[in-house]
């Protein structure tokens, strides 16, 4: 741990949801992560919080095995994740909505939302289509509020609008009732209402005592719902703040520091 | 109820057209040539040979469907199927030559995904070199020669492959409805067919959300090899013969029948029964062109002439024009201004 940092009064009581030590990734001479540690308690709430390029999406891609980090290693309730795949993280309950959704755009809204994870007759591998189809209607309506008449399963996801496409990134997220769901700049493309309904979606999954790291350029989003923030800077950590010591300001104030010097005073 | 049925149809309006293809193709030789195709003789005739061009068309499917392509399917098929022939006239065992046969094609298809997946060469580039490698190996190894596979007539294996079920129908037409109805069944309704299509539809977000994106694209080119195989000994098997060219002449008729089938070059989509269709036109083209009495010099014309009519109509279809409401709307605008 940096010496700056703060640990959530949730982390110190079990041991946390997930701890990433020492973590380093580079892409070729771009260094996106050098060496950063991060914790996420039991039903907490963590602001993820950086400026473009800090490594925010590269830190979220390690910690869901999408990429696998240089050095470092990453524990999942204590016990440490030796070959951490995308399938593993995912079994074992780490839902993602991505920067850039992972939609398969020819494909229509049953197939995307149950990517990666179909519902099959058992082992056999064979695809209960019906009851996808269903599955997605319903989550659509109740989740997102889709209201669009004439909205099926069998819709290709190319046609939808922005919003539509992030409606169903996150819809997925949910289905599968994950403990840690990760939302990386989730609101983009959002109108107001719809961005409303996804900060109180935040909200609701700290209420299921569920843990979320939530992403994204909007200060005043995060602010209004997580427990605590980490500041990333170029591949490092920089800053973590409780939300109950650092006013909204204090916070904008910081960040601008960081930008400005790289560090926090 | 009839929205239901409209989203069926819309649905498969790909299928549809083929479908009407073959339609159109079929009534213009009956009307050209009744008493030929009015009978069985030519529906047996291309039941013992289309069935070999169909069965590498559905096999190649899935690769054009992952945005890949596999040009050294037709070598595979010779080296295969020169491999066949050879262990079978040295150990006059028939089972174990076709297992040897099937694991040749496999490893060829292996090493194809292993040069694609993990090295990283295009799959156009590397398969072309695979196309003349293969072949060259057919040529140096039986130094051009042909061998007989007489001695396999009469065996059970033989019966099951290339036979004539009650005297009537080749058994290899029977291979091939089941092969397409297996390939629909896993790209359709199986996990791994979903995730060929995410694949092909796009790598990165599959990978994203946990698909083997590798390990797809390796079975796929594995299968390739394998089919491959398998049409080479059937092929043989159907003449007795084994040819040093055995393939040759596969390539641009089987990757014809997928696009006709209307399968996406861009991948991510794609039709098992568009390709079985297609594969049925492709191969009854030749005969029927002969048969219906027109000049043999007009076969390759004919040929692209649907090539090019089937994949306009695809375009278009991609492009969400809706050519019969177009047509409507601007003959009513015709009409408009003519009351004007
Ligand atoms: N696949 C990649 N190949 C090469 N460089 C990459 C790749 N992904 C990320 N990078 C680099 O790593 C650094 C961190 O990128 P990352 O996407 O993690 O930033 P971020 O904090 O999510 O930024 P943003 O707020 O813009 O989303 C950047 O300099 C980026 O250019
Ligand atoms: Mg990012």
């Amino acid at each position: 741990m940096k010496d700056n940092a703060v640990i959530s009064p949730t982390t110190l009581v079990t041991t946390p949801l997930v701890k990433m030590v020492n973590i380093h990734k580079s892409y070729g001479a771009v260094t996106a992560l050098n060496g950063v540690d991060f914790v996420i308690g039991r039903n907490e709430i963590v602001g993820l919080i950086g400026d473009n390029g800090a490594g925010k999406s590269t830190l979220i891609k390690v910690l869901t095995g999408v990429e696998k980090q240089d050095e470092g290693k990453i524990y999942w309730k204590g016990k440490e994740e030796e070959k951490h795949t995308v399938e593993n993280s995912r079994n074992i309950g780490i839902e993602t909505v991505f920067q850039d959704r992972a939609l398969a755009e020819k494909q229509n809204i049953w197939r995307n939302l149950f990517m990666g994870r179909e519902l099959t007759y058992g082992r056999t591998g064979f695809i209960k289509i019906g009851q996808s189809q269903k599955e997605a209607i319903k989550l659509l309506k109740n989740m997102i509020g889709f209201t669009q008449s004439g909205l099926t399963a069998n819709l290709g996801v190319r046609g939808l609008s922005g919003g539509e496409k992030q409606g169903i990134a996150i819809s997925r997220a949910l289905y599968f009732d994950a403990q840690l769901i990760i939302l990386d700049e989730p609101t983009n493309n959002l109108s107001l209402s719809e961005t409303n309904k996804v900060l109180d979606f935040v909200r609701g999954v700290k209420d299921h005592g569920k843990s979320c790291i939530f992403i994204t350029h909007s200060i005043y989003h995060v602010y209004s719902v997580a427990d605590r923030f980490v500041v990333l800077d170029r591949g490092n950590t920089v800053g973590e703040f409780l939300k109950k010591d650092v006013s909204l300001d204090g916070l904008v104030g910081k960040l601008e520091y960081v930008a400005k010097h790289g560090v926090l005073a | 109820m009839l929205e239901k049925i409209k989203q069926k149809i819309n649905e498969s309006k790909l299928q549809l057209s083929i479908f009407g293809v073959l339609v159109i193709v079929f009534v213009i030789f009956i009307i050209k040539n009744p008493q030929t195709f009015l009978s069985y003789r030519i529906y047996y005739a291309f039941m013992s040979t289309i069935p070999f061009s169909a069965i590498l068309a559905l096999s190649l499917t899935p690769v054009v469907i992952l945005g890949e392509i596999d040009l050294s399917f037709p070598s595979v098929m010779g080296f295969s199927a020169w491999v066949f022939a050879f262990v079978f006239n040295q150990t006059n065992n028939i089972y174990l030559a076709f297992v040897i046969c099937l694991a040749v094609g496999m490893f060829a298809g292996f090493i194809n995904s292993v040069l694609i997946v993990r090295v990283g060469i295009p799959s156009l580039i590397l398969t072309i070199g695979m196309m003349f490698m293969w072949r060259g190996l057919v040529y140096i190894a039986s130094a051009g020669q042909g061998l007989s596979l007489v001695g396999t007539k009469g065996t059970i294996l033989y019966k099951a492959l290339v036979g004539r079920i009650g005297g009537q129908v080749p058994a290899q037409a029977i291979w091939a409805v089941v092969i397409a109805i297996v390939f629909a069944l896993i790209l359709n309704r199986h996990r791994f067919g979903a995730h060929i299509l995410y694949t092909g539809d796009d790598a990165v977000s599959a990978k994203m959300m946990g698909v083997n994106v590798a390990k797809v694209k390796t079975i796929v080119f594995m299968q390739v090899g394998v089919c491959a195989a398998f049409v080479g000994v059937l092929a043989s098997l159907e003449v007795l013969y084994l040819w040093a060219s055995t393939g040759e002449g596969y390539l641009m008729k089987s990757l014809a029948s997928v696009f006709i089938g209307g399968t996406s070059v861009f991948g991510g989509m794609g039709t098992i029964f568009g390709t079985f269709v297609g594969a049925i036109i492709m191969g009854s083209l030749e005969a029927g062109i002969v048969v219906g009495g027109i000049s043999g010099f007009w076969t390759q014309f004919i040929f692209g002439l649907v090539i090019v009519i089937s994949l306009t109509i695809y375009a278009y279809m991609n492009k969400r024009i809706n050519l019969g409401r177009k047509l409507i709307s601007s003959i009513k605008s015709l009409f408009g201004r003519a009351k004007k």
